[in-house]
C-alpha cells in the first residue's frame, strides 16, 4: 500500500495504491503527475508531504524523514527508457538485479515476458523506441523493485509501437503480483491497463476509485471527452458459435458481442463509448440492437459546448454513460432513480483483451 | 640521427609528461567532479584557484612552487622530511610544474564531458539502486570517458611543451629537468647551436601532431564502444 499527501508546491494529492493492482494517475500535462511520481521515486523532495509504502516511511516532511531513492526498491520507467548506452541490453537489465540480488522476478522469466530474448547483445543505440521502453521496464522489474512507477511511458512512441508494447503490460500485470503506478494522460491506456484510476487536474485529486465507477461518471470532466464511456468487467459466459456471437457477463448485465478469441470463463473487459448507447423506458420491438440492458438513471449532467446531456446508468455492478439530446432527456422524463433501458449495439463494444 | 644526449631530451619530456599526467588526470577528474556536480561554500575559490596557472605567467607559477615545495617551504620541507622526496631541480619536480601547468586544460576538458552527460541516467541508476559512488563508477566516469581520455591526451601535449614554470622551478639540468623545450632554448644559447636547435624542434612538431591525431583516433574508438 502506498499513501501520499503533498500540500503546497501546487500538488495536494492523496491516494492508495492496492497490491497488486494498476492504478493509473490521470489527467492532462501539468496537472502534476510527473513531480508526484518522481516525489514517491524519491527524485524529487516535496515541500510537505508523506509517502509511505508497506508500512515503511519513505518520506514525511513533518518527521524530517527522507530515503534517499537508491534505498526506497521503487522502480521507475521514464518516458524516454534512459537506458545505458554503454551497456548491452543484458548489462542494462542486470544493472538492478546486481544491486538488489537475486529476488522474486528472475531474469529469464523478465526476459520471456518481455520478449527480450533476441535482443540480450545489443546496444541501446541499434533498438527501435519500443524496443528500448520494453527493456527499461524490464530493468525497472528486475531491481526487484516494491512498488513499479510508470512515468507516461508509451507518451514517446507512435500508435504502432504503443500497440506493440500495451499487451506486454497486460501480461506483467498478470503475471507479477506488484502494485503498478501508472500516469498517463492516454484513455486507451488507462482503459486496458488500469484497475483504478485517480483523475488529477491542476494539482489535486478530481476523482478517484474503481476504473468502471469512475470512466461512466456524468459529473466528471472525464463523461466530457468526444471517446467518453464505460468501462465493465467482463467473463466470457458462452460462444454461440452459429450466429458468431459471445455472450459475457459484465455489470451484473449480459452482453452479446461479435465472436471472441478466448475461452469461456476467461476474464476480459468491455468499453461502451457513450455516444453509442440509445436510452429507452420500454423494450422495443423488431429492432436489430442484440443488448437491451436494464438499469436505473443514476445522475444526468449538462454538456453544454456539444448541446448534449450525459446520462449515468447505474447497474448491479458498474455504470454505463450514455449521450444524448437535452430533448431525449425531457421526452423520456428521465430524473434520478427512474429506471431506463439502454440500447447498445454488438458491433460498438470494444472487447480488449486483459 | 639523433645524438644520445638529444635522445635522453626525448625520453625525459615524455617520461616527465607521463608522469604529471598520471597523477596530475586523477586529481583533475575528481576536481571537475567537484565543481560539475556538487554545491559547497568555497566552489568559486577552488575553480579560480584550478584556473590560475593558465592566466599567471608561468614564471610566476614557478616561483609559486618554489616557494611551497622549495627545501624550506612549507610542503617541501615536509616531504623532505617524511618521505626523503626533493621536488626541486628534480624531474619529479619538473612533471609537478607540468602537472600544475595543465590542470586547467585536464579539469576543464573533464568538467566539460561531465556537464554534457545526461544527469537523466544518474537518476535511472538511482532508481535501481545504485549509490553515489557506485554512479559515478559504472555510470558518470565511464560516460565521460572520451572527455577524460581527450583531457590526458591534451595534457601530455601540453606538457611536452611546458617552458616557464619547469625552467624556474626545476631548472635546465641535462638528463634530469632538461625536457624538449629546456634543450631547444639551451642550443639556441650557445653559439653554433642552431643546427641542434632546429632538430629538435622537428622532434616537437612530429610528437605534438602523433599526440593528436591519436587523440582523435581513440576518441572516435572510444565513443563507437560507448553506443554512440
Amino acid at each position: 500500500m502506498v499513501r501520499h499527501r503533498f500540500p503546497g508546491a501546487g500538488i495536494d494529492a492523496a491516494f492508495d495504491v492496492p497490491t497488486p493492482g494498476v492504478v493509473a494517475l490521470f489527467g492532462p500535462s501539468g496537472a502534476g503527475k510527473s513531480s508526484i511520481i518522481n516525489a514517491v521515486a524519491g527524485l524529487l523532495r516535496p515541500d510537505l508531504g508523506h509517502i509511505v509504502l508497506d508500512d515503511e516511511m519513505l518520506a514525511d516532511t513533518a518527521s524530517g524523514v527522507w530515503l534517499p531513492p537508491e534505498r526506497r526498491r521503487v522502480g521507475l520507467v521514464f518516458q524516454n527508457a534512459r537506458l545505458f548506452p554503454h551497456m548491452s541490453v543484458a548489462t542494462n537489465l542486470r544493472f538492478g538485479l546486481r544491486r538488489a540480488g537475486p529476488g522474486r522476478i528472475g531474469f529469464e522469466e523478465v526476459v520471456a515476458l518481455l520478449g527480450l530474448g533476441g535482443l540480450l547483445g545489443r546496444r541501446p543505440r541499434t533498438l527501435s523506441g519500443g524496443e528500448r521502453q520494453r527493456v527499461a521496464i524490464g530493468r525497472a522489474l528486475l531491481a526487484q523493485p516494491r512498488l513499479l512507477l510508470m512515468d507516461e511511458p508509451l507518451a514517446s512512441l507512435d500508435a504502432a509501437r504503443k500497440a506493440e508494447i500495451l499487451p506486454f503490460l497486460g501480461r506483467l500485470k498478470s503475471a507479477l503480483r506488484i502494485p503498478i503506478l501508472y500516469v498517463t494522460h492516454a484513455l486507451e491506456e488507462v482503459v486496458q491497463l488500469a484497475d483504478s484510476l485517480v483523475l488529477i487536474e491542476a494539482g489535486r485529486v478530481v476523482a478517484a476509485g474503481d476504473v468502471s465507477n469512475i470512466a461512466a461518471r456524468a459529473d466528471l470532466p472525464l463523461a466530457r471527452r468526444d471517446d467518453a464511456g464505460a468501462v465493465l468487467a467482463a467473463r466470457i459466459a458462452a460462444h454461440d458459435v452459429e450466429h458468431r456471437l459471445t455472450r459475457l457477463d459484465a455489470g451484473g448485465a449480459t452482453f452479446w458481442v461479435p465472436l471472441v478469441d478466448a475461452a469461456p470463463g476467461g476474464a476480459l473487459r468491455i468499453r461502451i463509448p457513450a455516444r453509442e448507447v440509445i436510452l429507452a423506458r420500454q423494450a422495443p420491438e423488431a429492432i436489430s440492437v442484440h443488448n437491451i440492458i436494464a438499469g436505473i438513471t443514476r445522475a444526468i449532467a449538462e454538456d453544454a459546448p456539444r448541446r448534449a446531456a450525459l446520462v449515468e446508468i447505474a447497474l448491479p455492478q458498474g455504470a454505463l454513460l450514455s449521450r444524448v439530446t437535452p430533448d431525449a432527456v425531457a421526452k423520456l422524463a428521465l430524473a434520478p432513480g427512474v429506471p431506463v433501458l439502454a440500447l447498445v449495439k454488438s458491433m460498438t463494444i470494444e472487447v480488449l483483451v486483459s | 640521427m639523433l645524438s644520445p644526449d638529444e635522445w635522453q631530451a626525448v625520453r625525459l619530456t615524455l617520461a616527465v609528461a607521463a608522469r604529471a599526467v598520471g597523477f596530475g588526470l586523477p586529481v583533475a577528474v575528481l576536481t571537475a567532479w567537484l565543481l560539475a556536480r556538487t554545491r559547497f561554500p568555497g566552489r568559486p575559490v577552488l575553480n579560480a584557484l584550478v584556473h590560475l596557472p593558465l592566466v599567471l605567467p608561468p614564471v610566476v607559477t614557478g616561483w609559486l612552487l618554489l616557494i611551497v615545495f622549495g627545501i624550506r617551504g612549507p610542503l617541501g620541507a615536509l616531504l623532505d622530511e617524511w618521505f626523503g622526496v626533493r621536488l626541486v631541480f628534480t624531474t619529479a619536480g619538473a612533471a609537478l610544474a607540468c602537472a600544475v601547468m595543465t590542470f586547467p586544460v585536464m579539469v576543464r576538458a573533464v568538467r566539460l564531458a561531465l556537464e554534457a552527460g545526461d544527469p537523466g541516467l544518474e537518476e535511472a541508476a538511482r532508481t535501481l539502486g545504485a549509490g553515489r559512488l557506485d554512479r559515478l563508477f559504472s555510470v558518470t566516469l565511464p560516460l565521460a570517458s572520451p572527455g577524460i581520455l581527450m583531457a590526458g591526451i591534451v595534457g601530455y601535449a601540453t606538457c611536452l611543451g611546458e617552458f616557464g614554470a619547469v625552467i624556474t622551478f626545476a631548472a635546465n639540468i641535462p638528463g634530469e629537468t632538461q625536457t624538449l623545450p629546456l634543450a631547444i632554448y639551451a642550443a639556441l644559447q650557445a653559439p653554433g647551436g642552431e643546427a641542434r636547435a632546429a632538430t629538435l624542434s622537428l622532434v616537437s612538431i612530429v610528437l605534438a601532431l602523433v599526440g593528436l591525431l591519436l587523440s582523435e583516433w581513440a576518441g572516435r574508438r572510444l565513443n563507437l564502444a560507448l553506443g554512440r
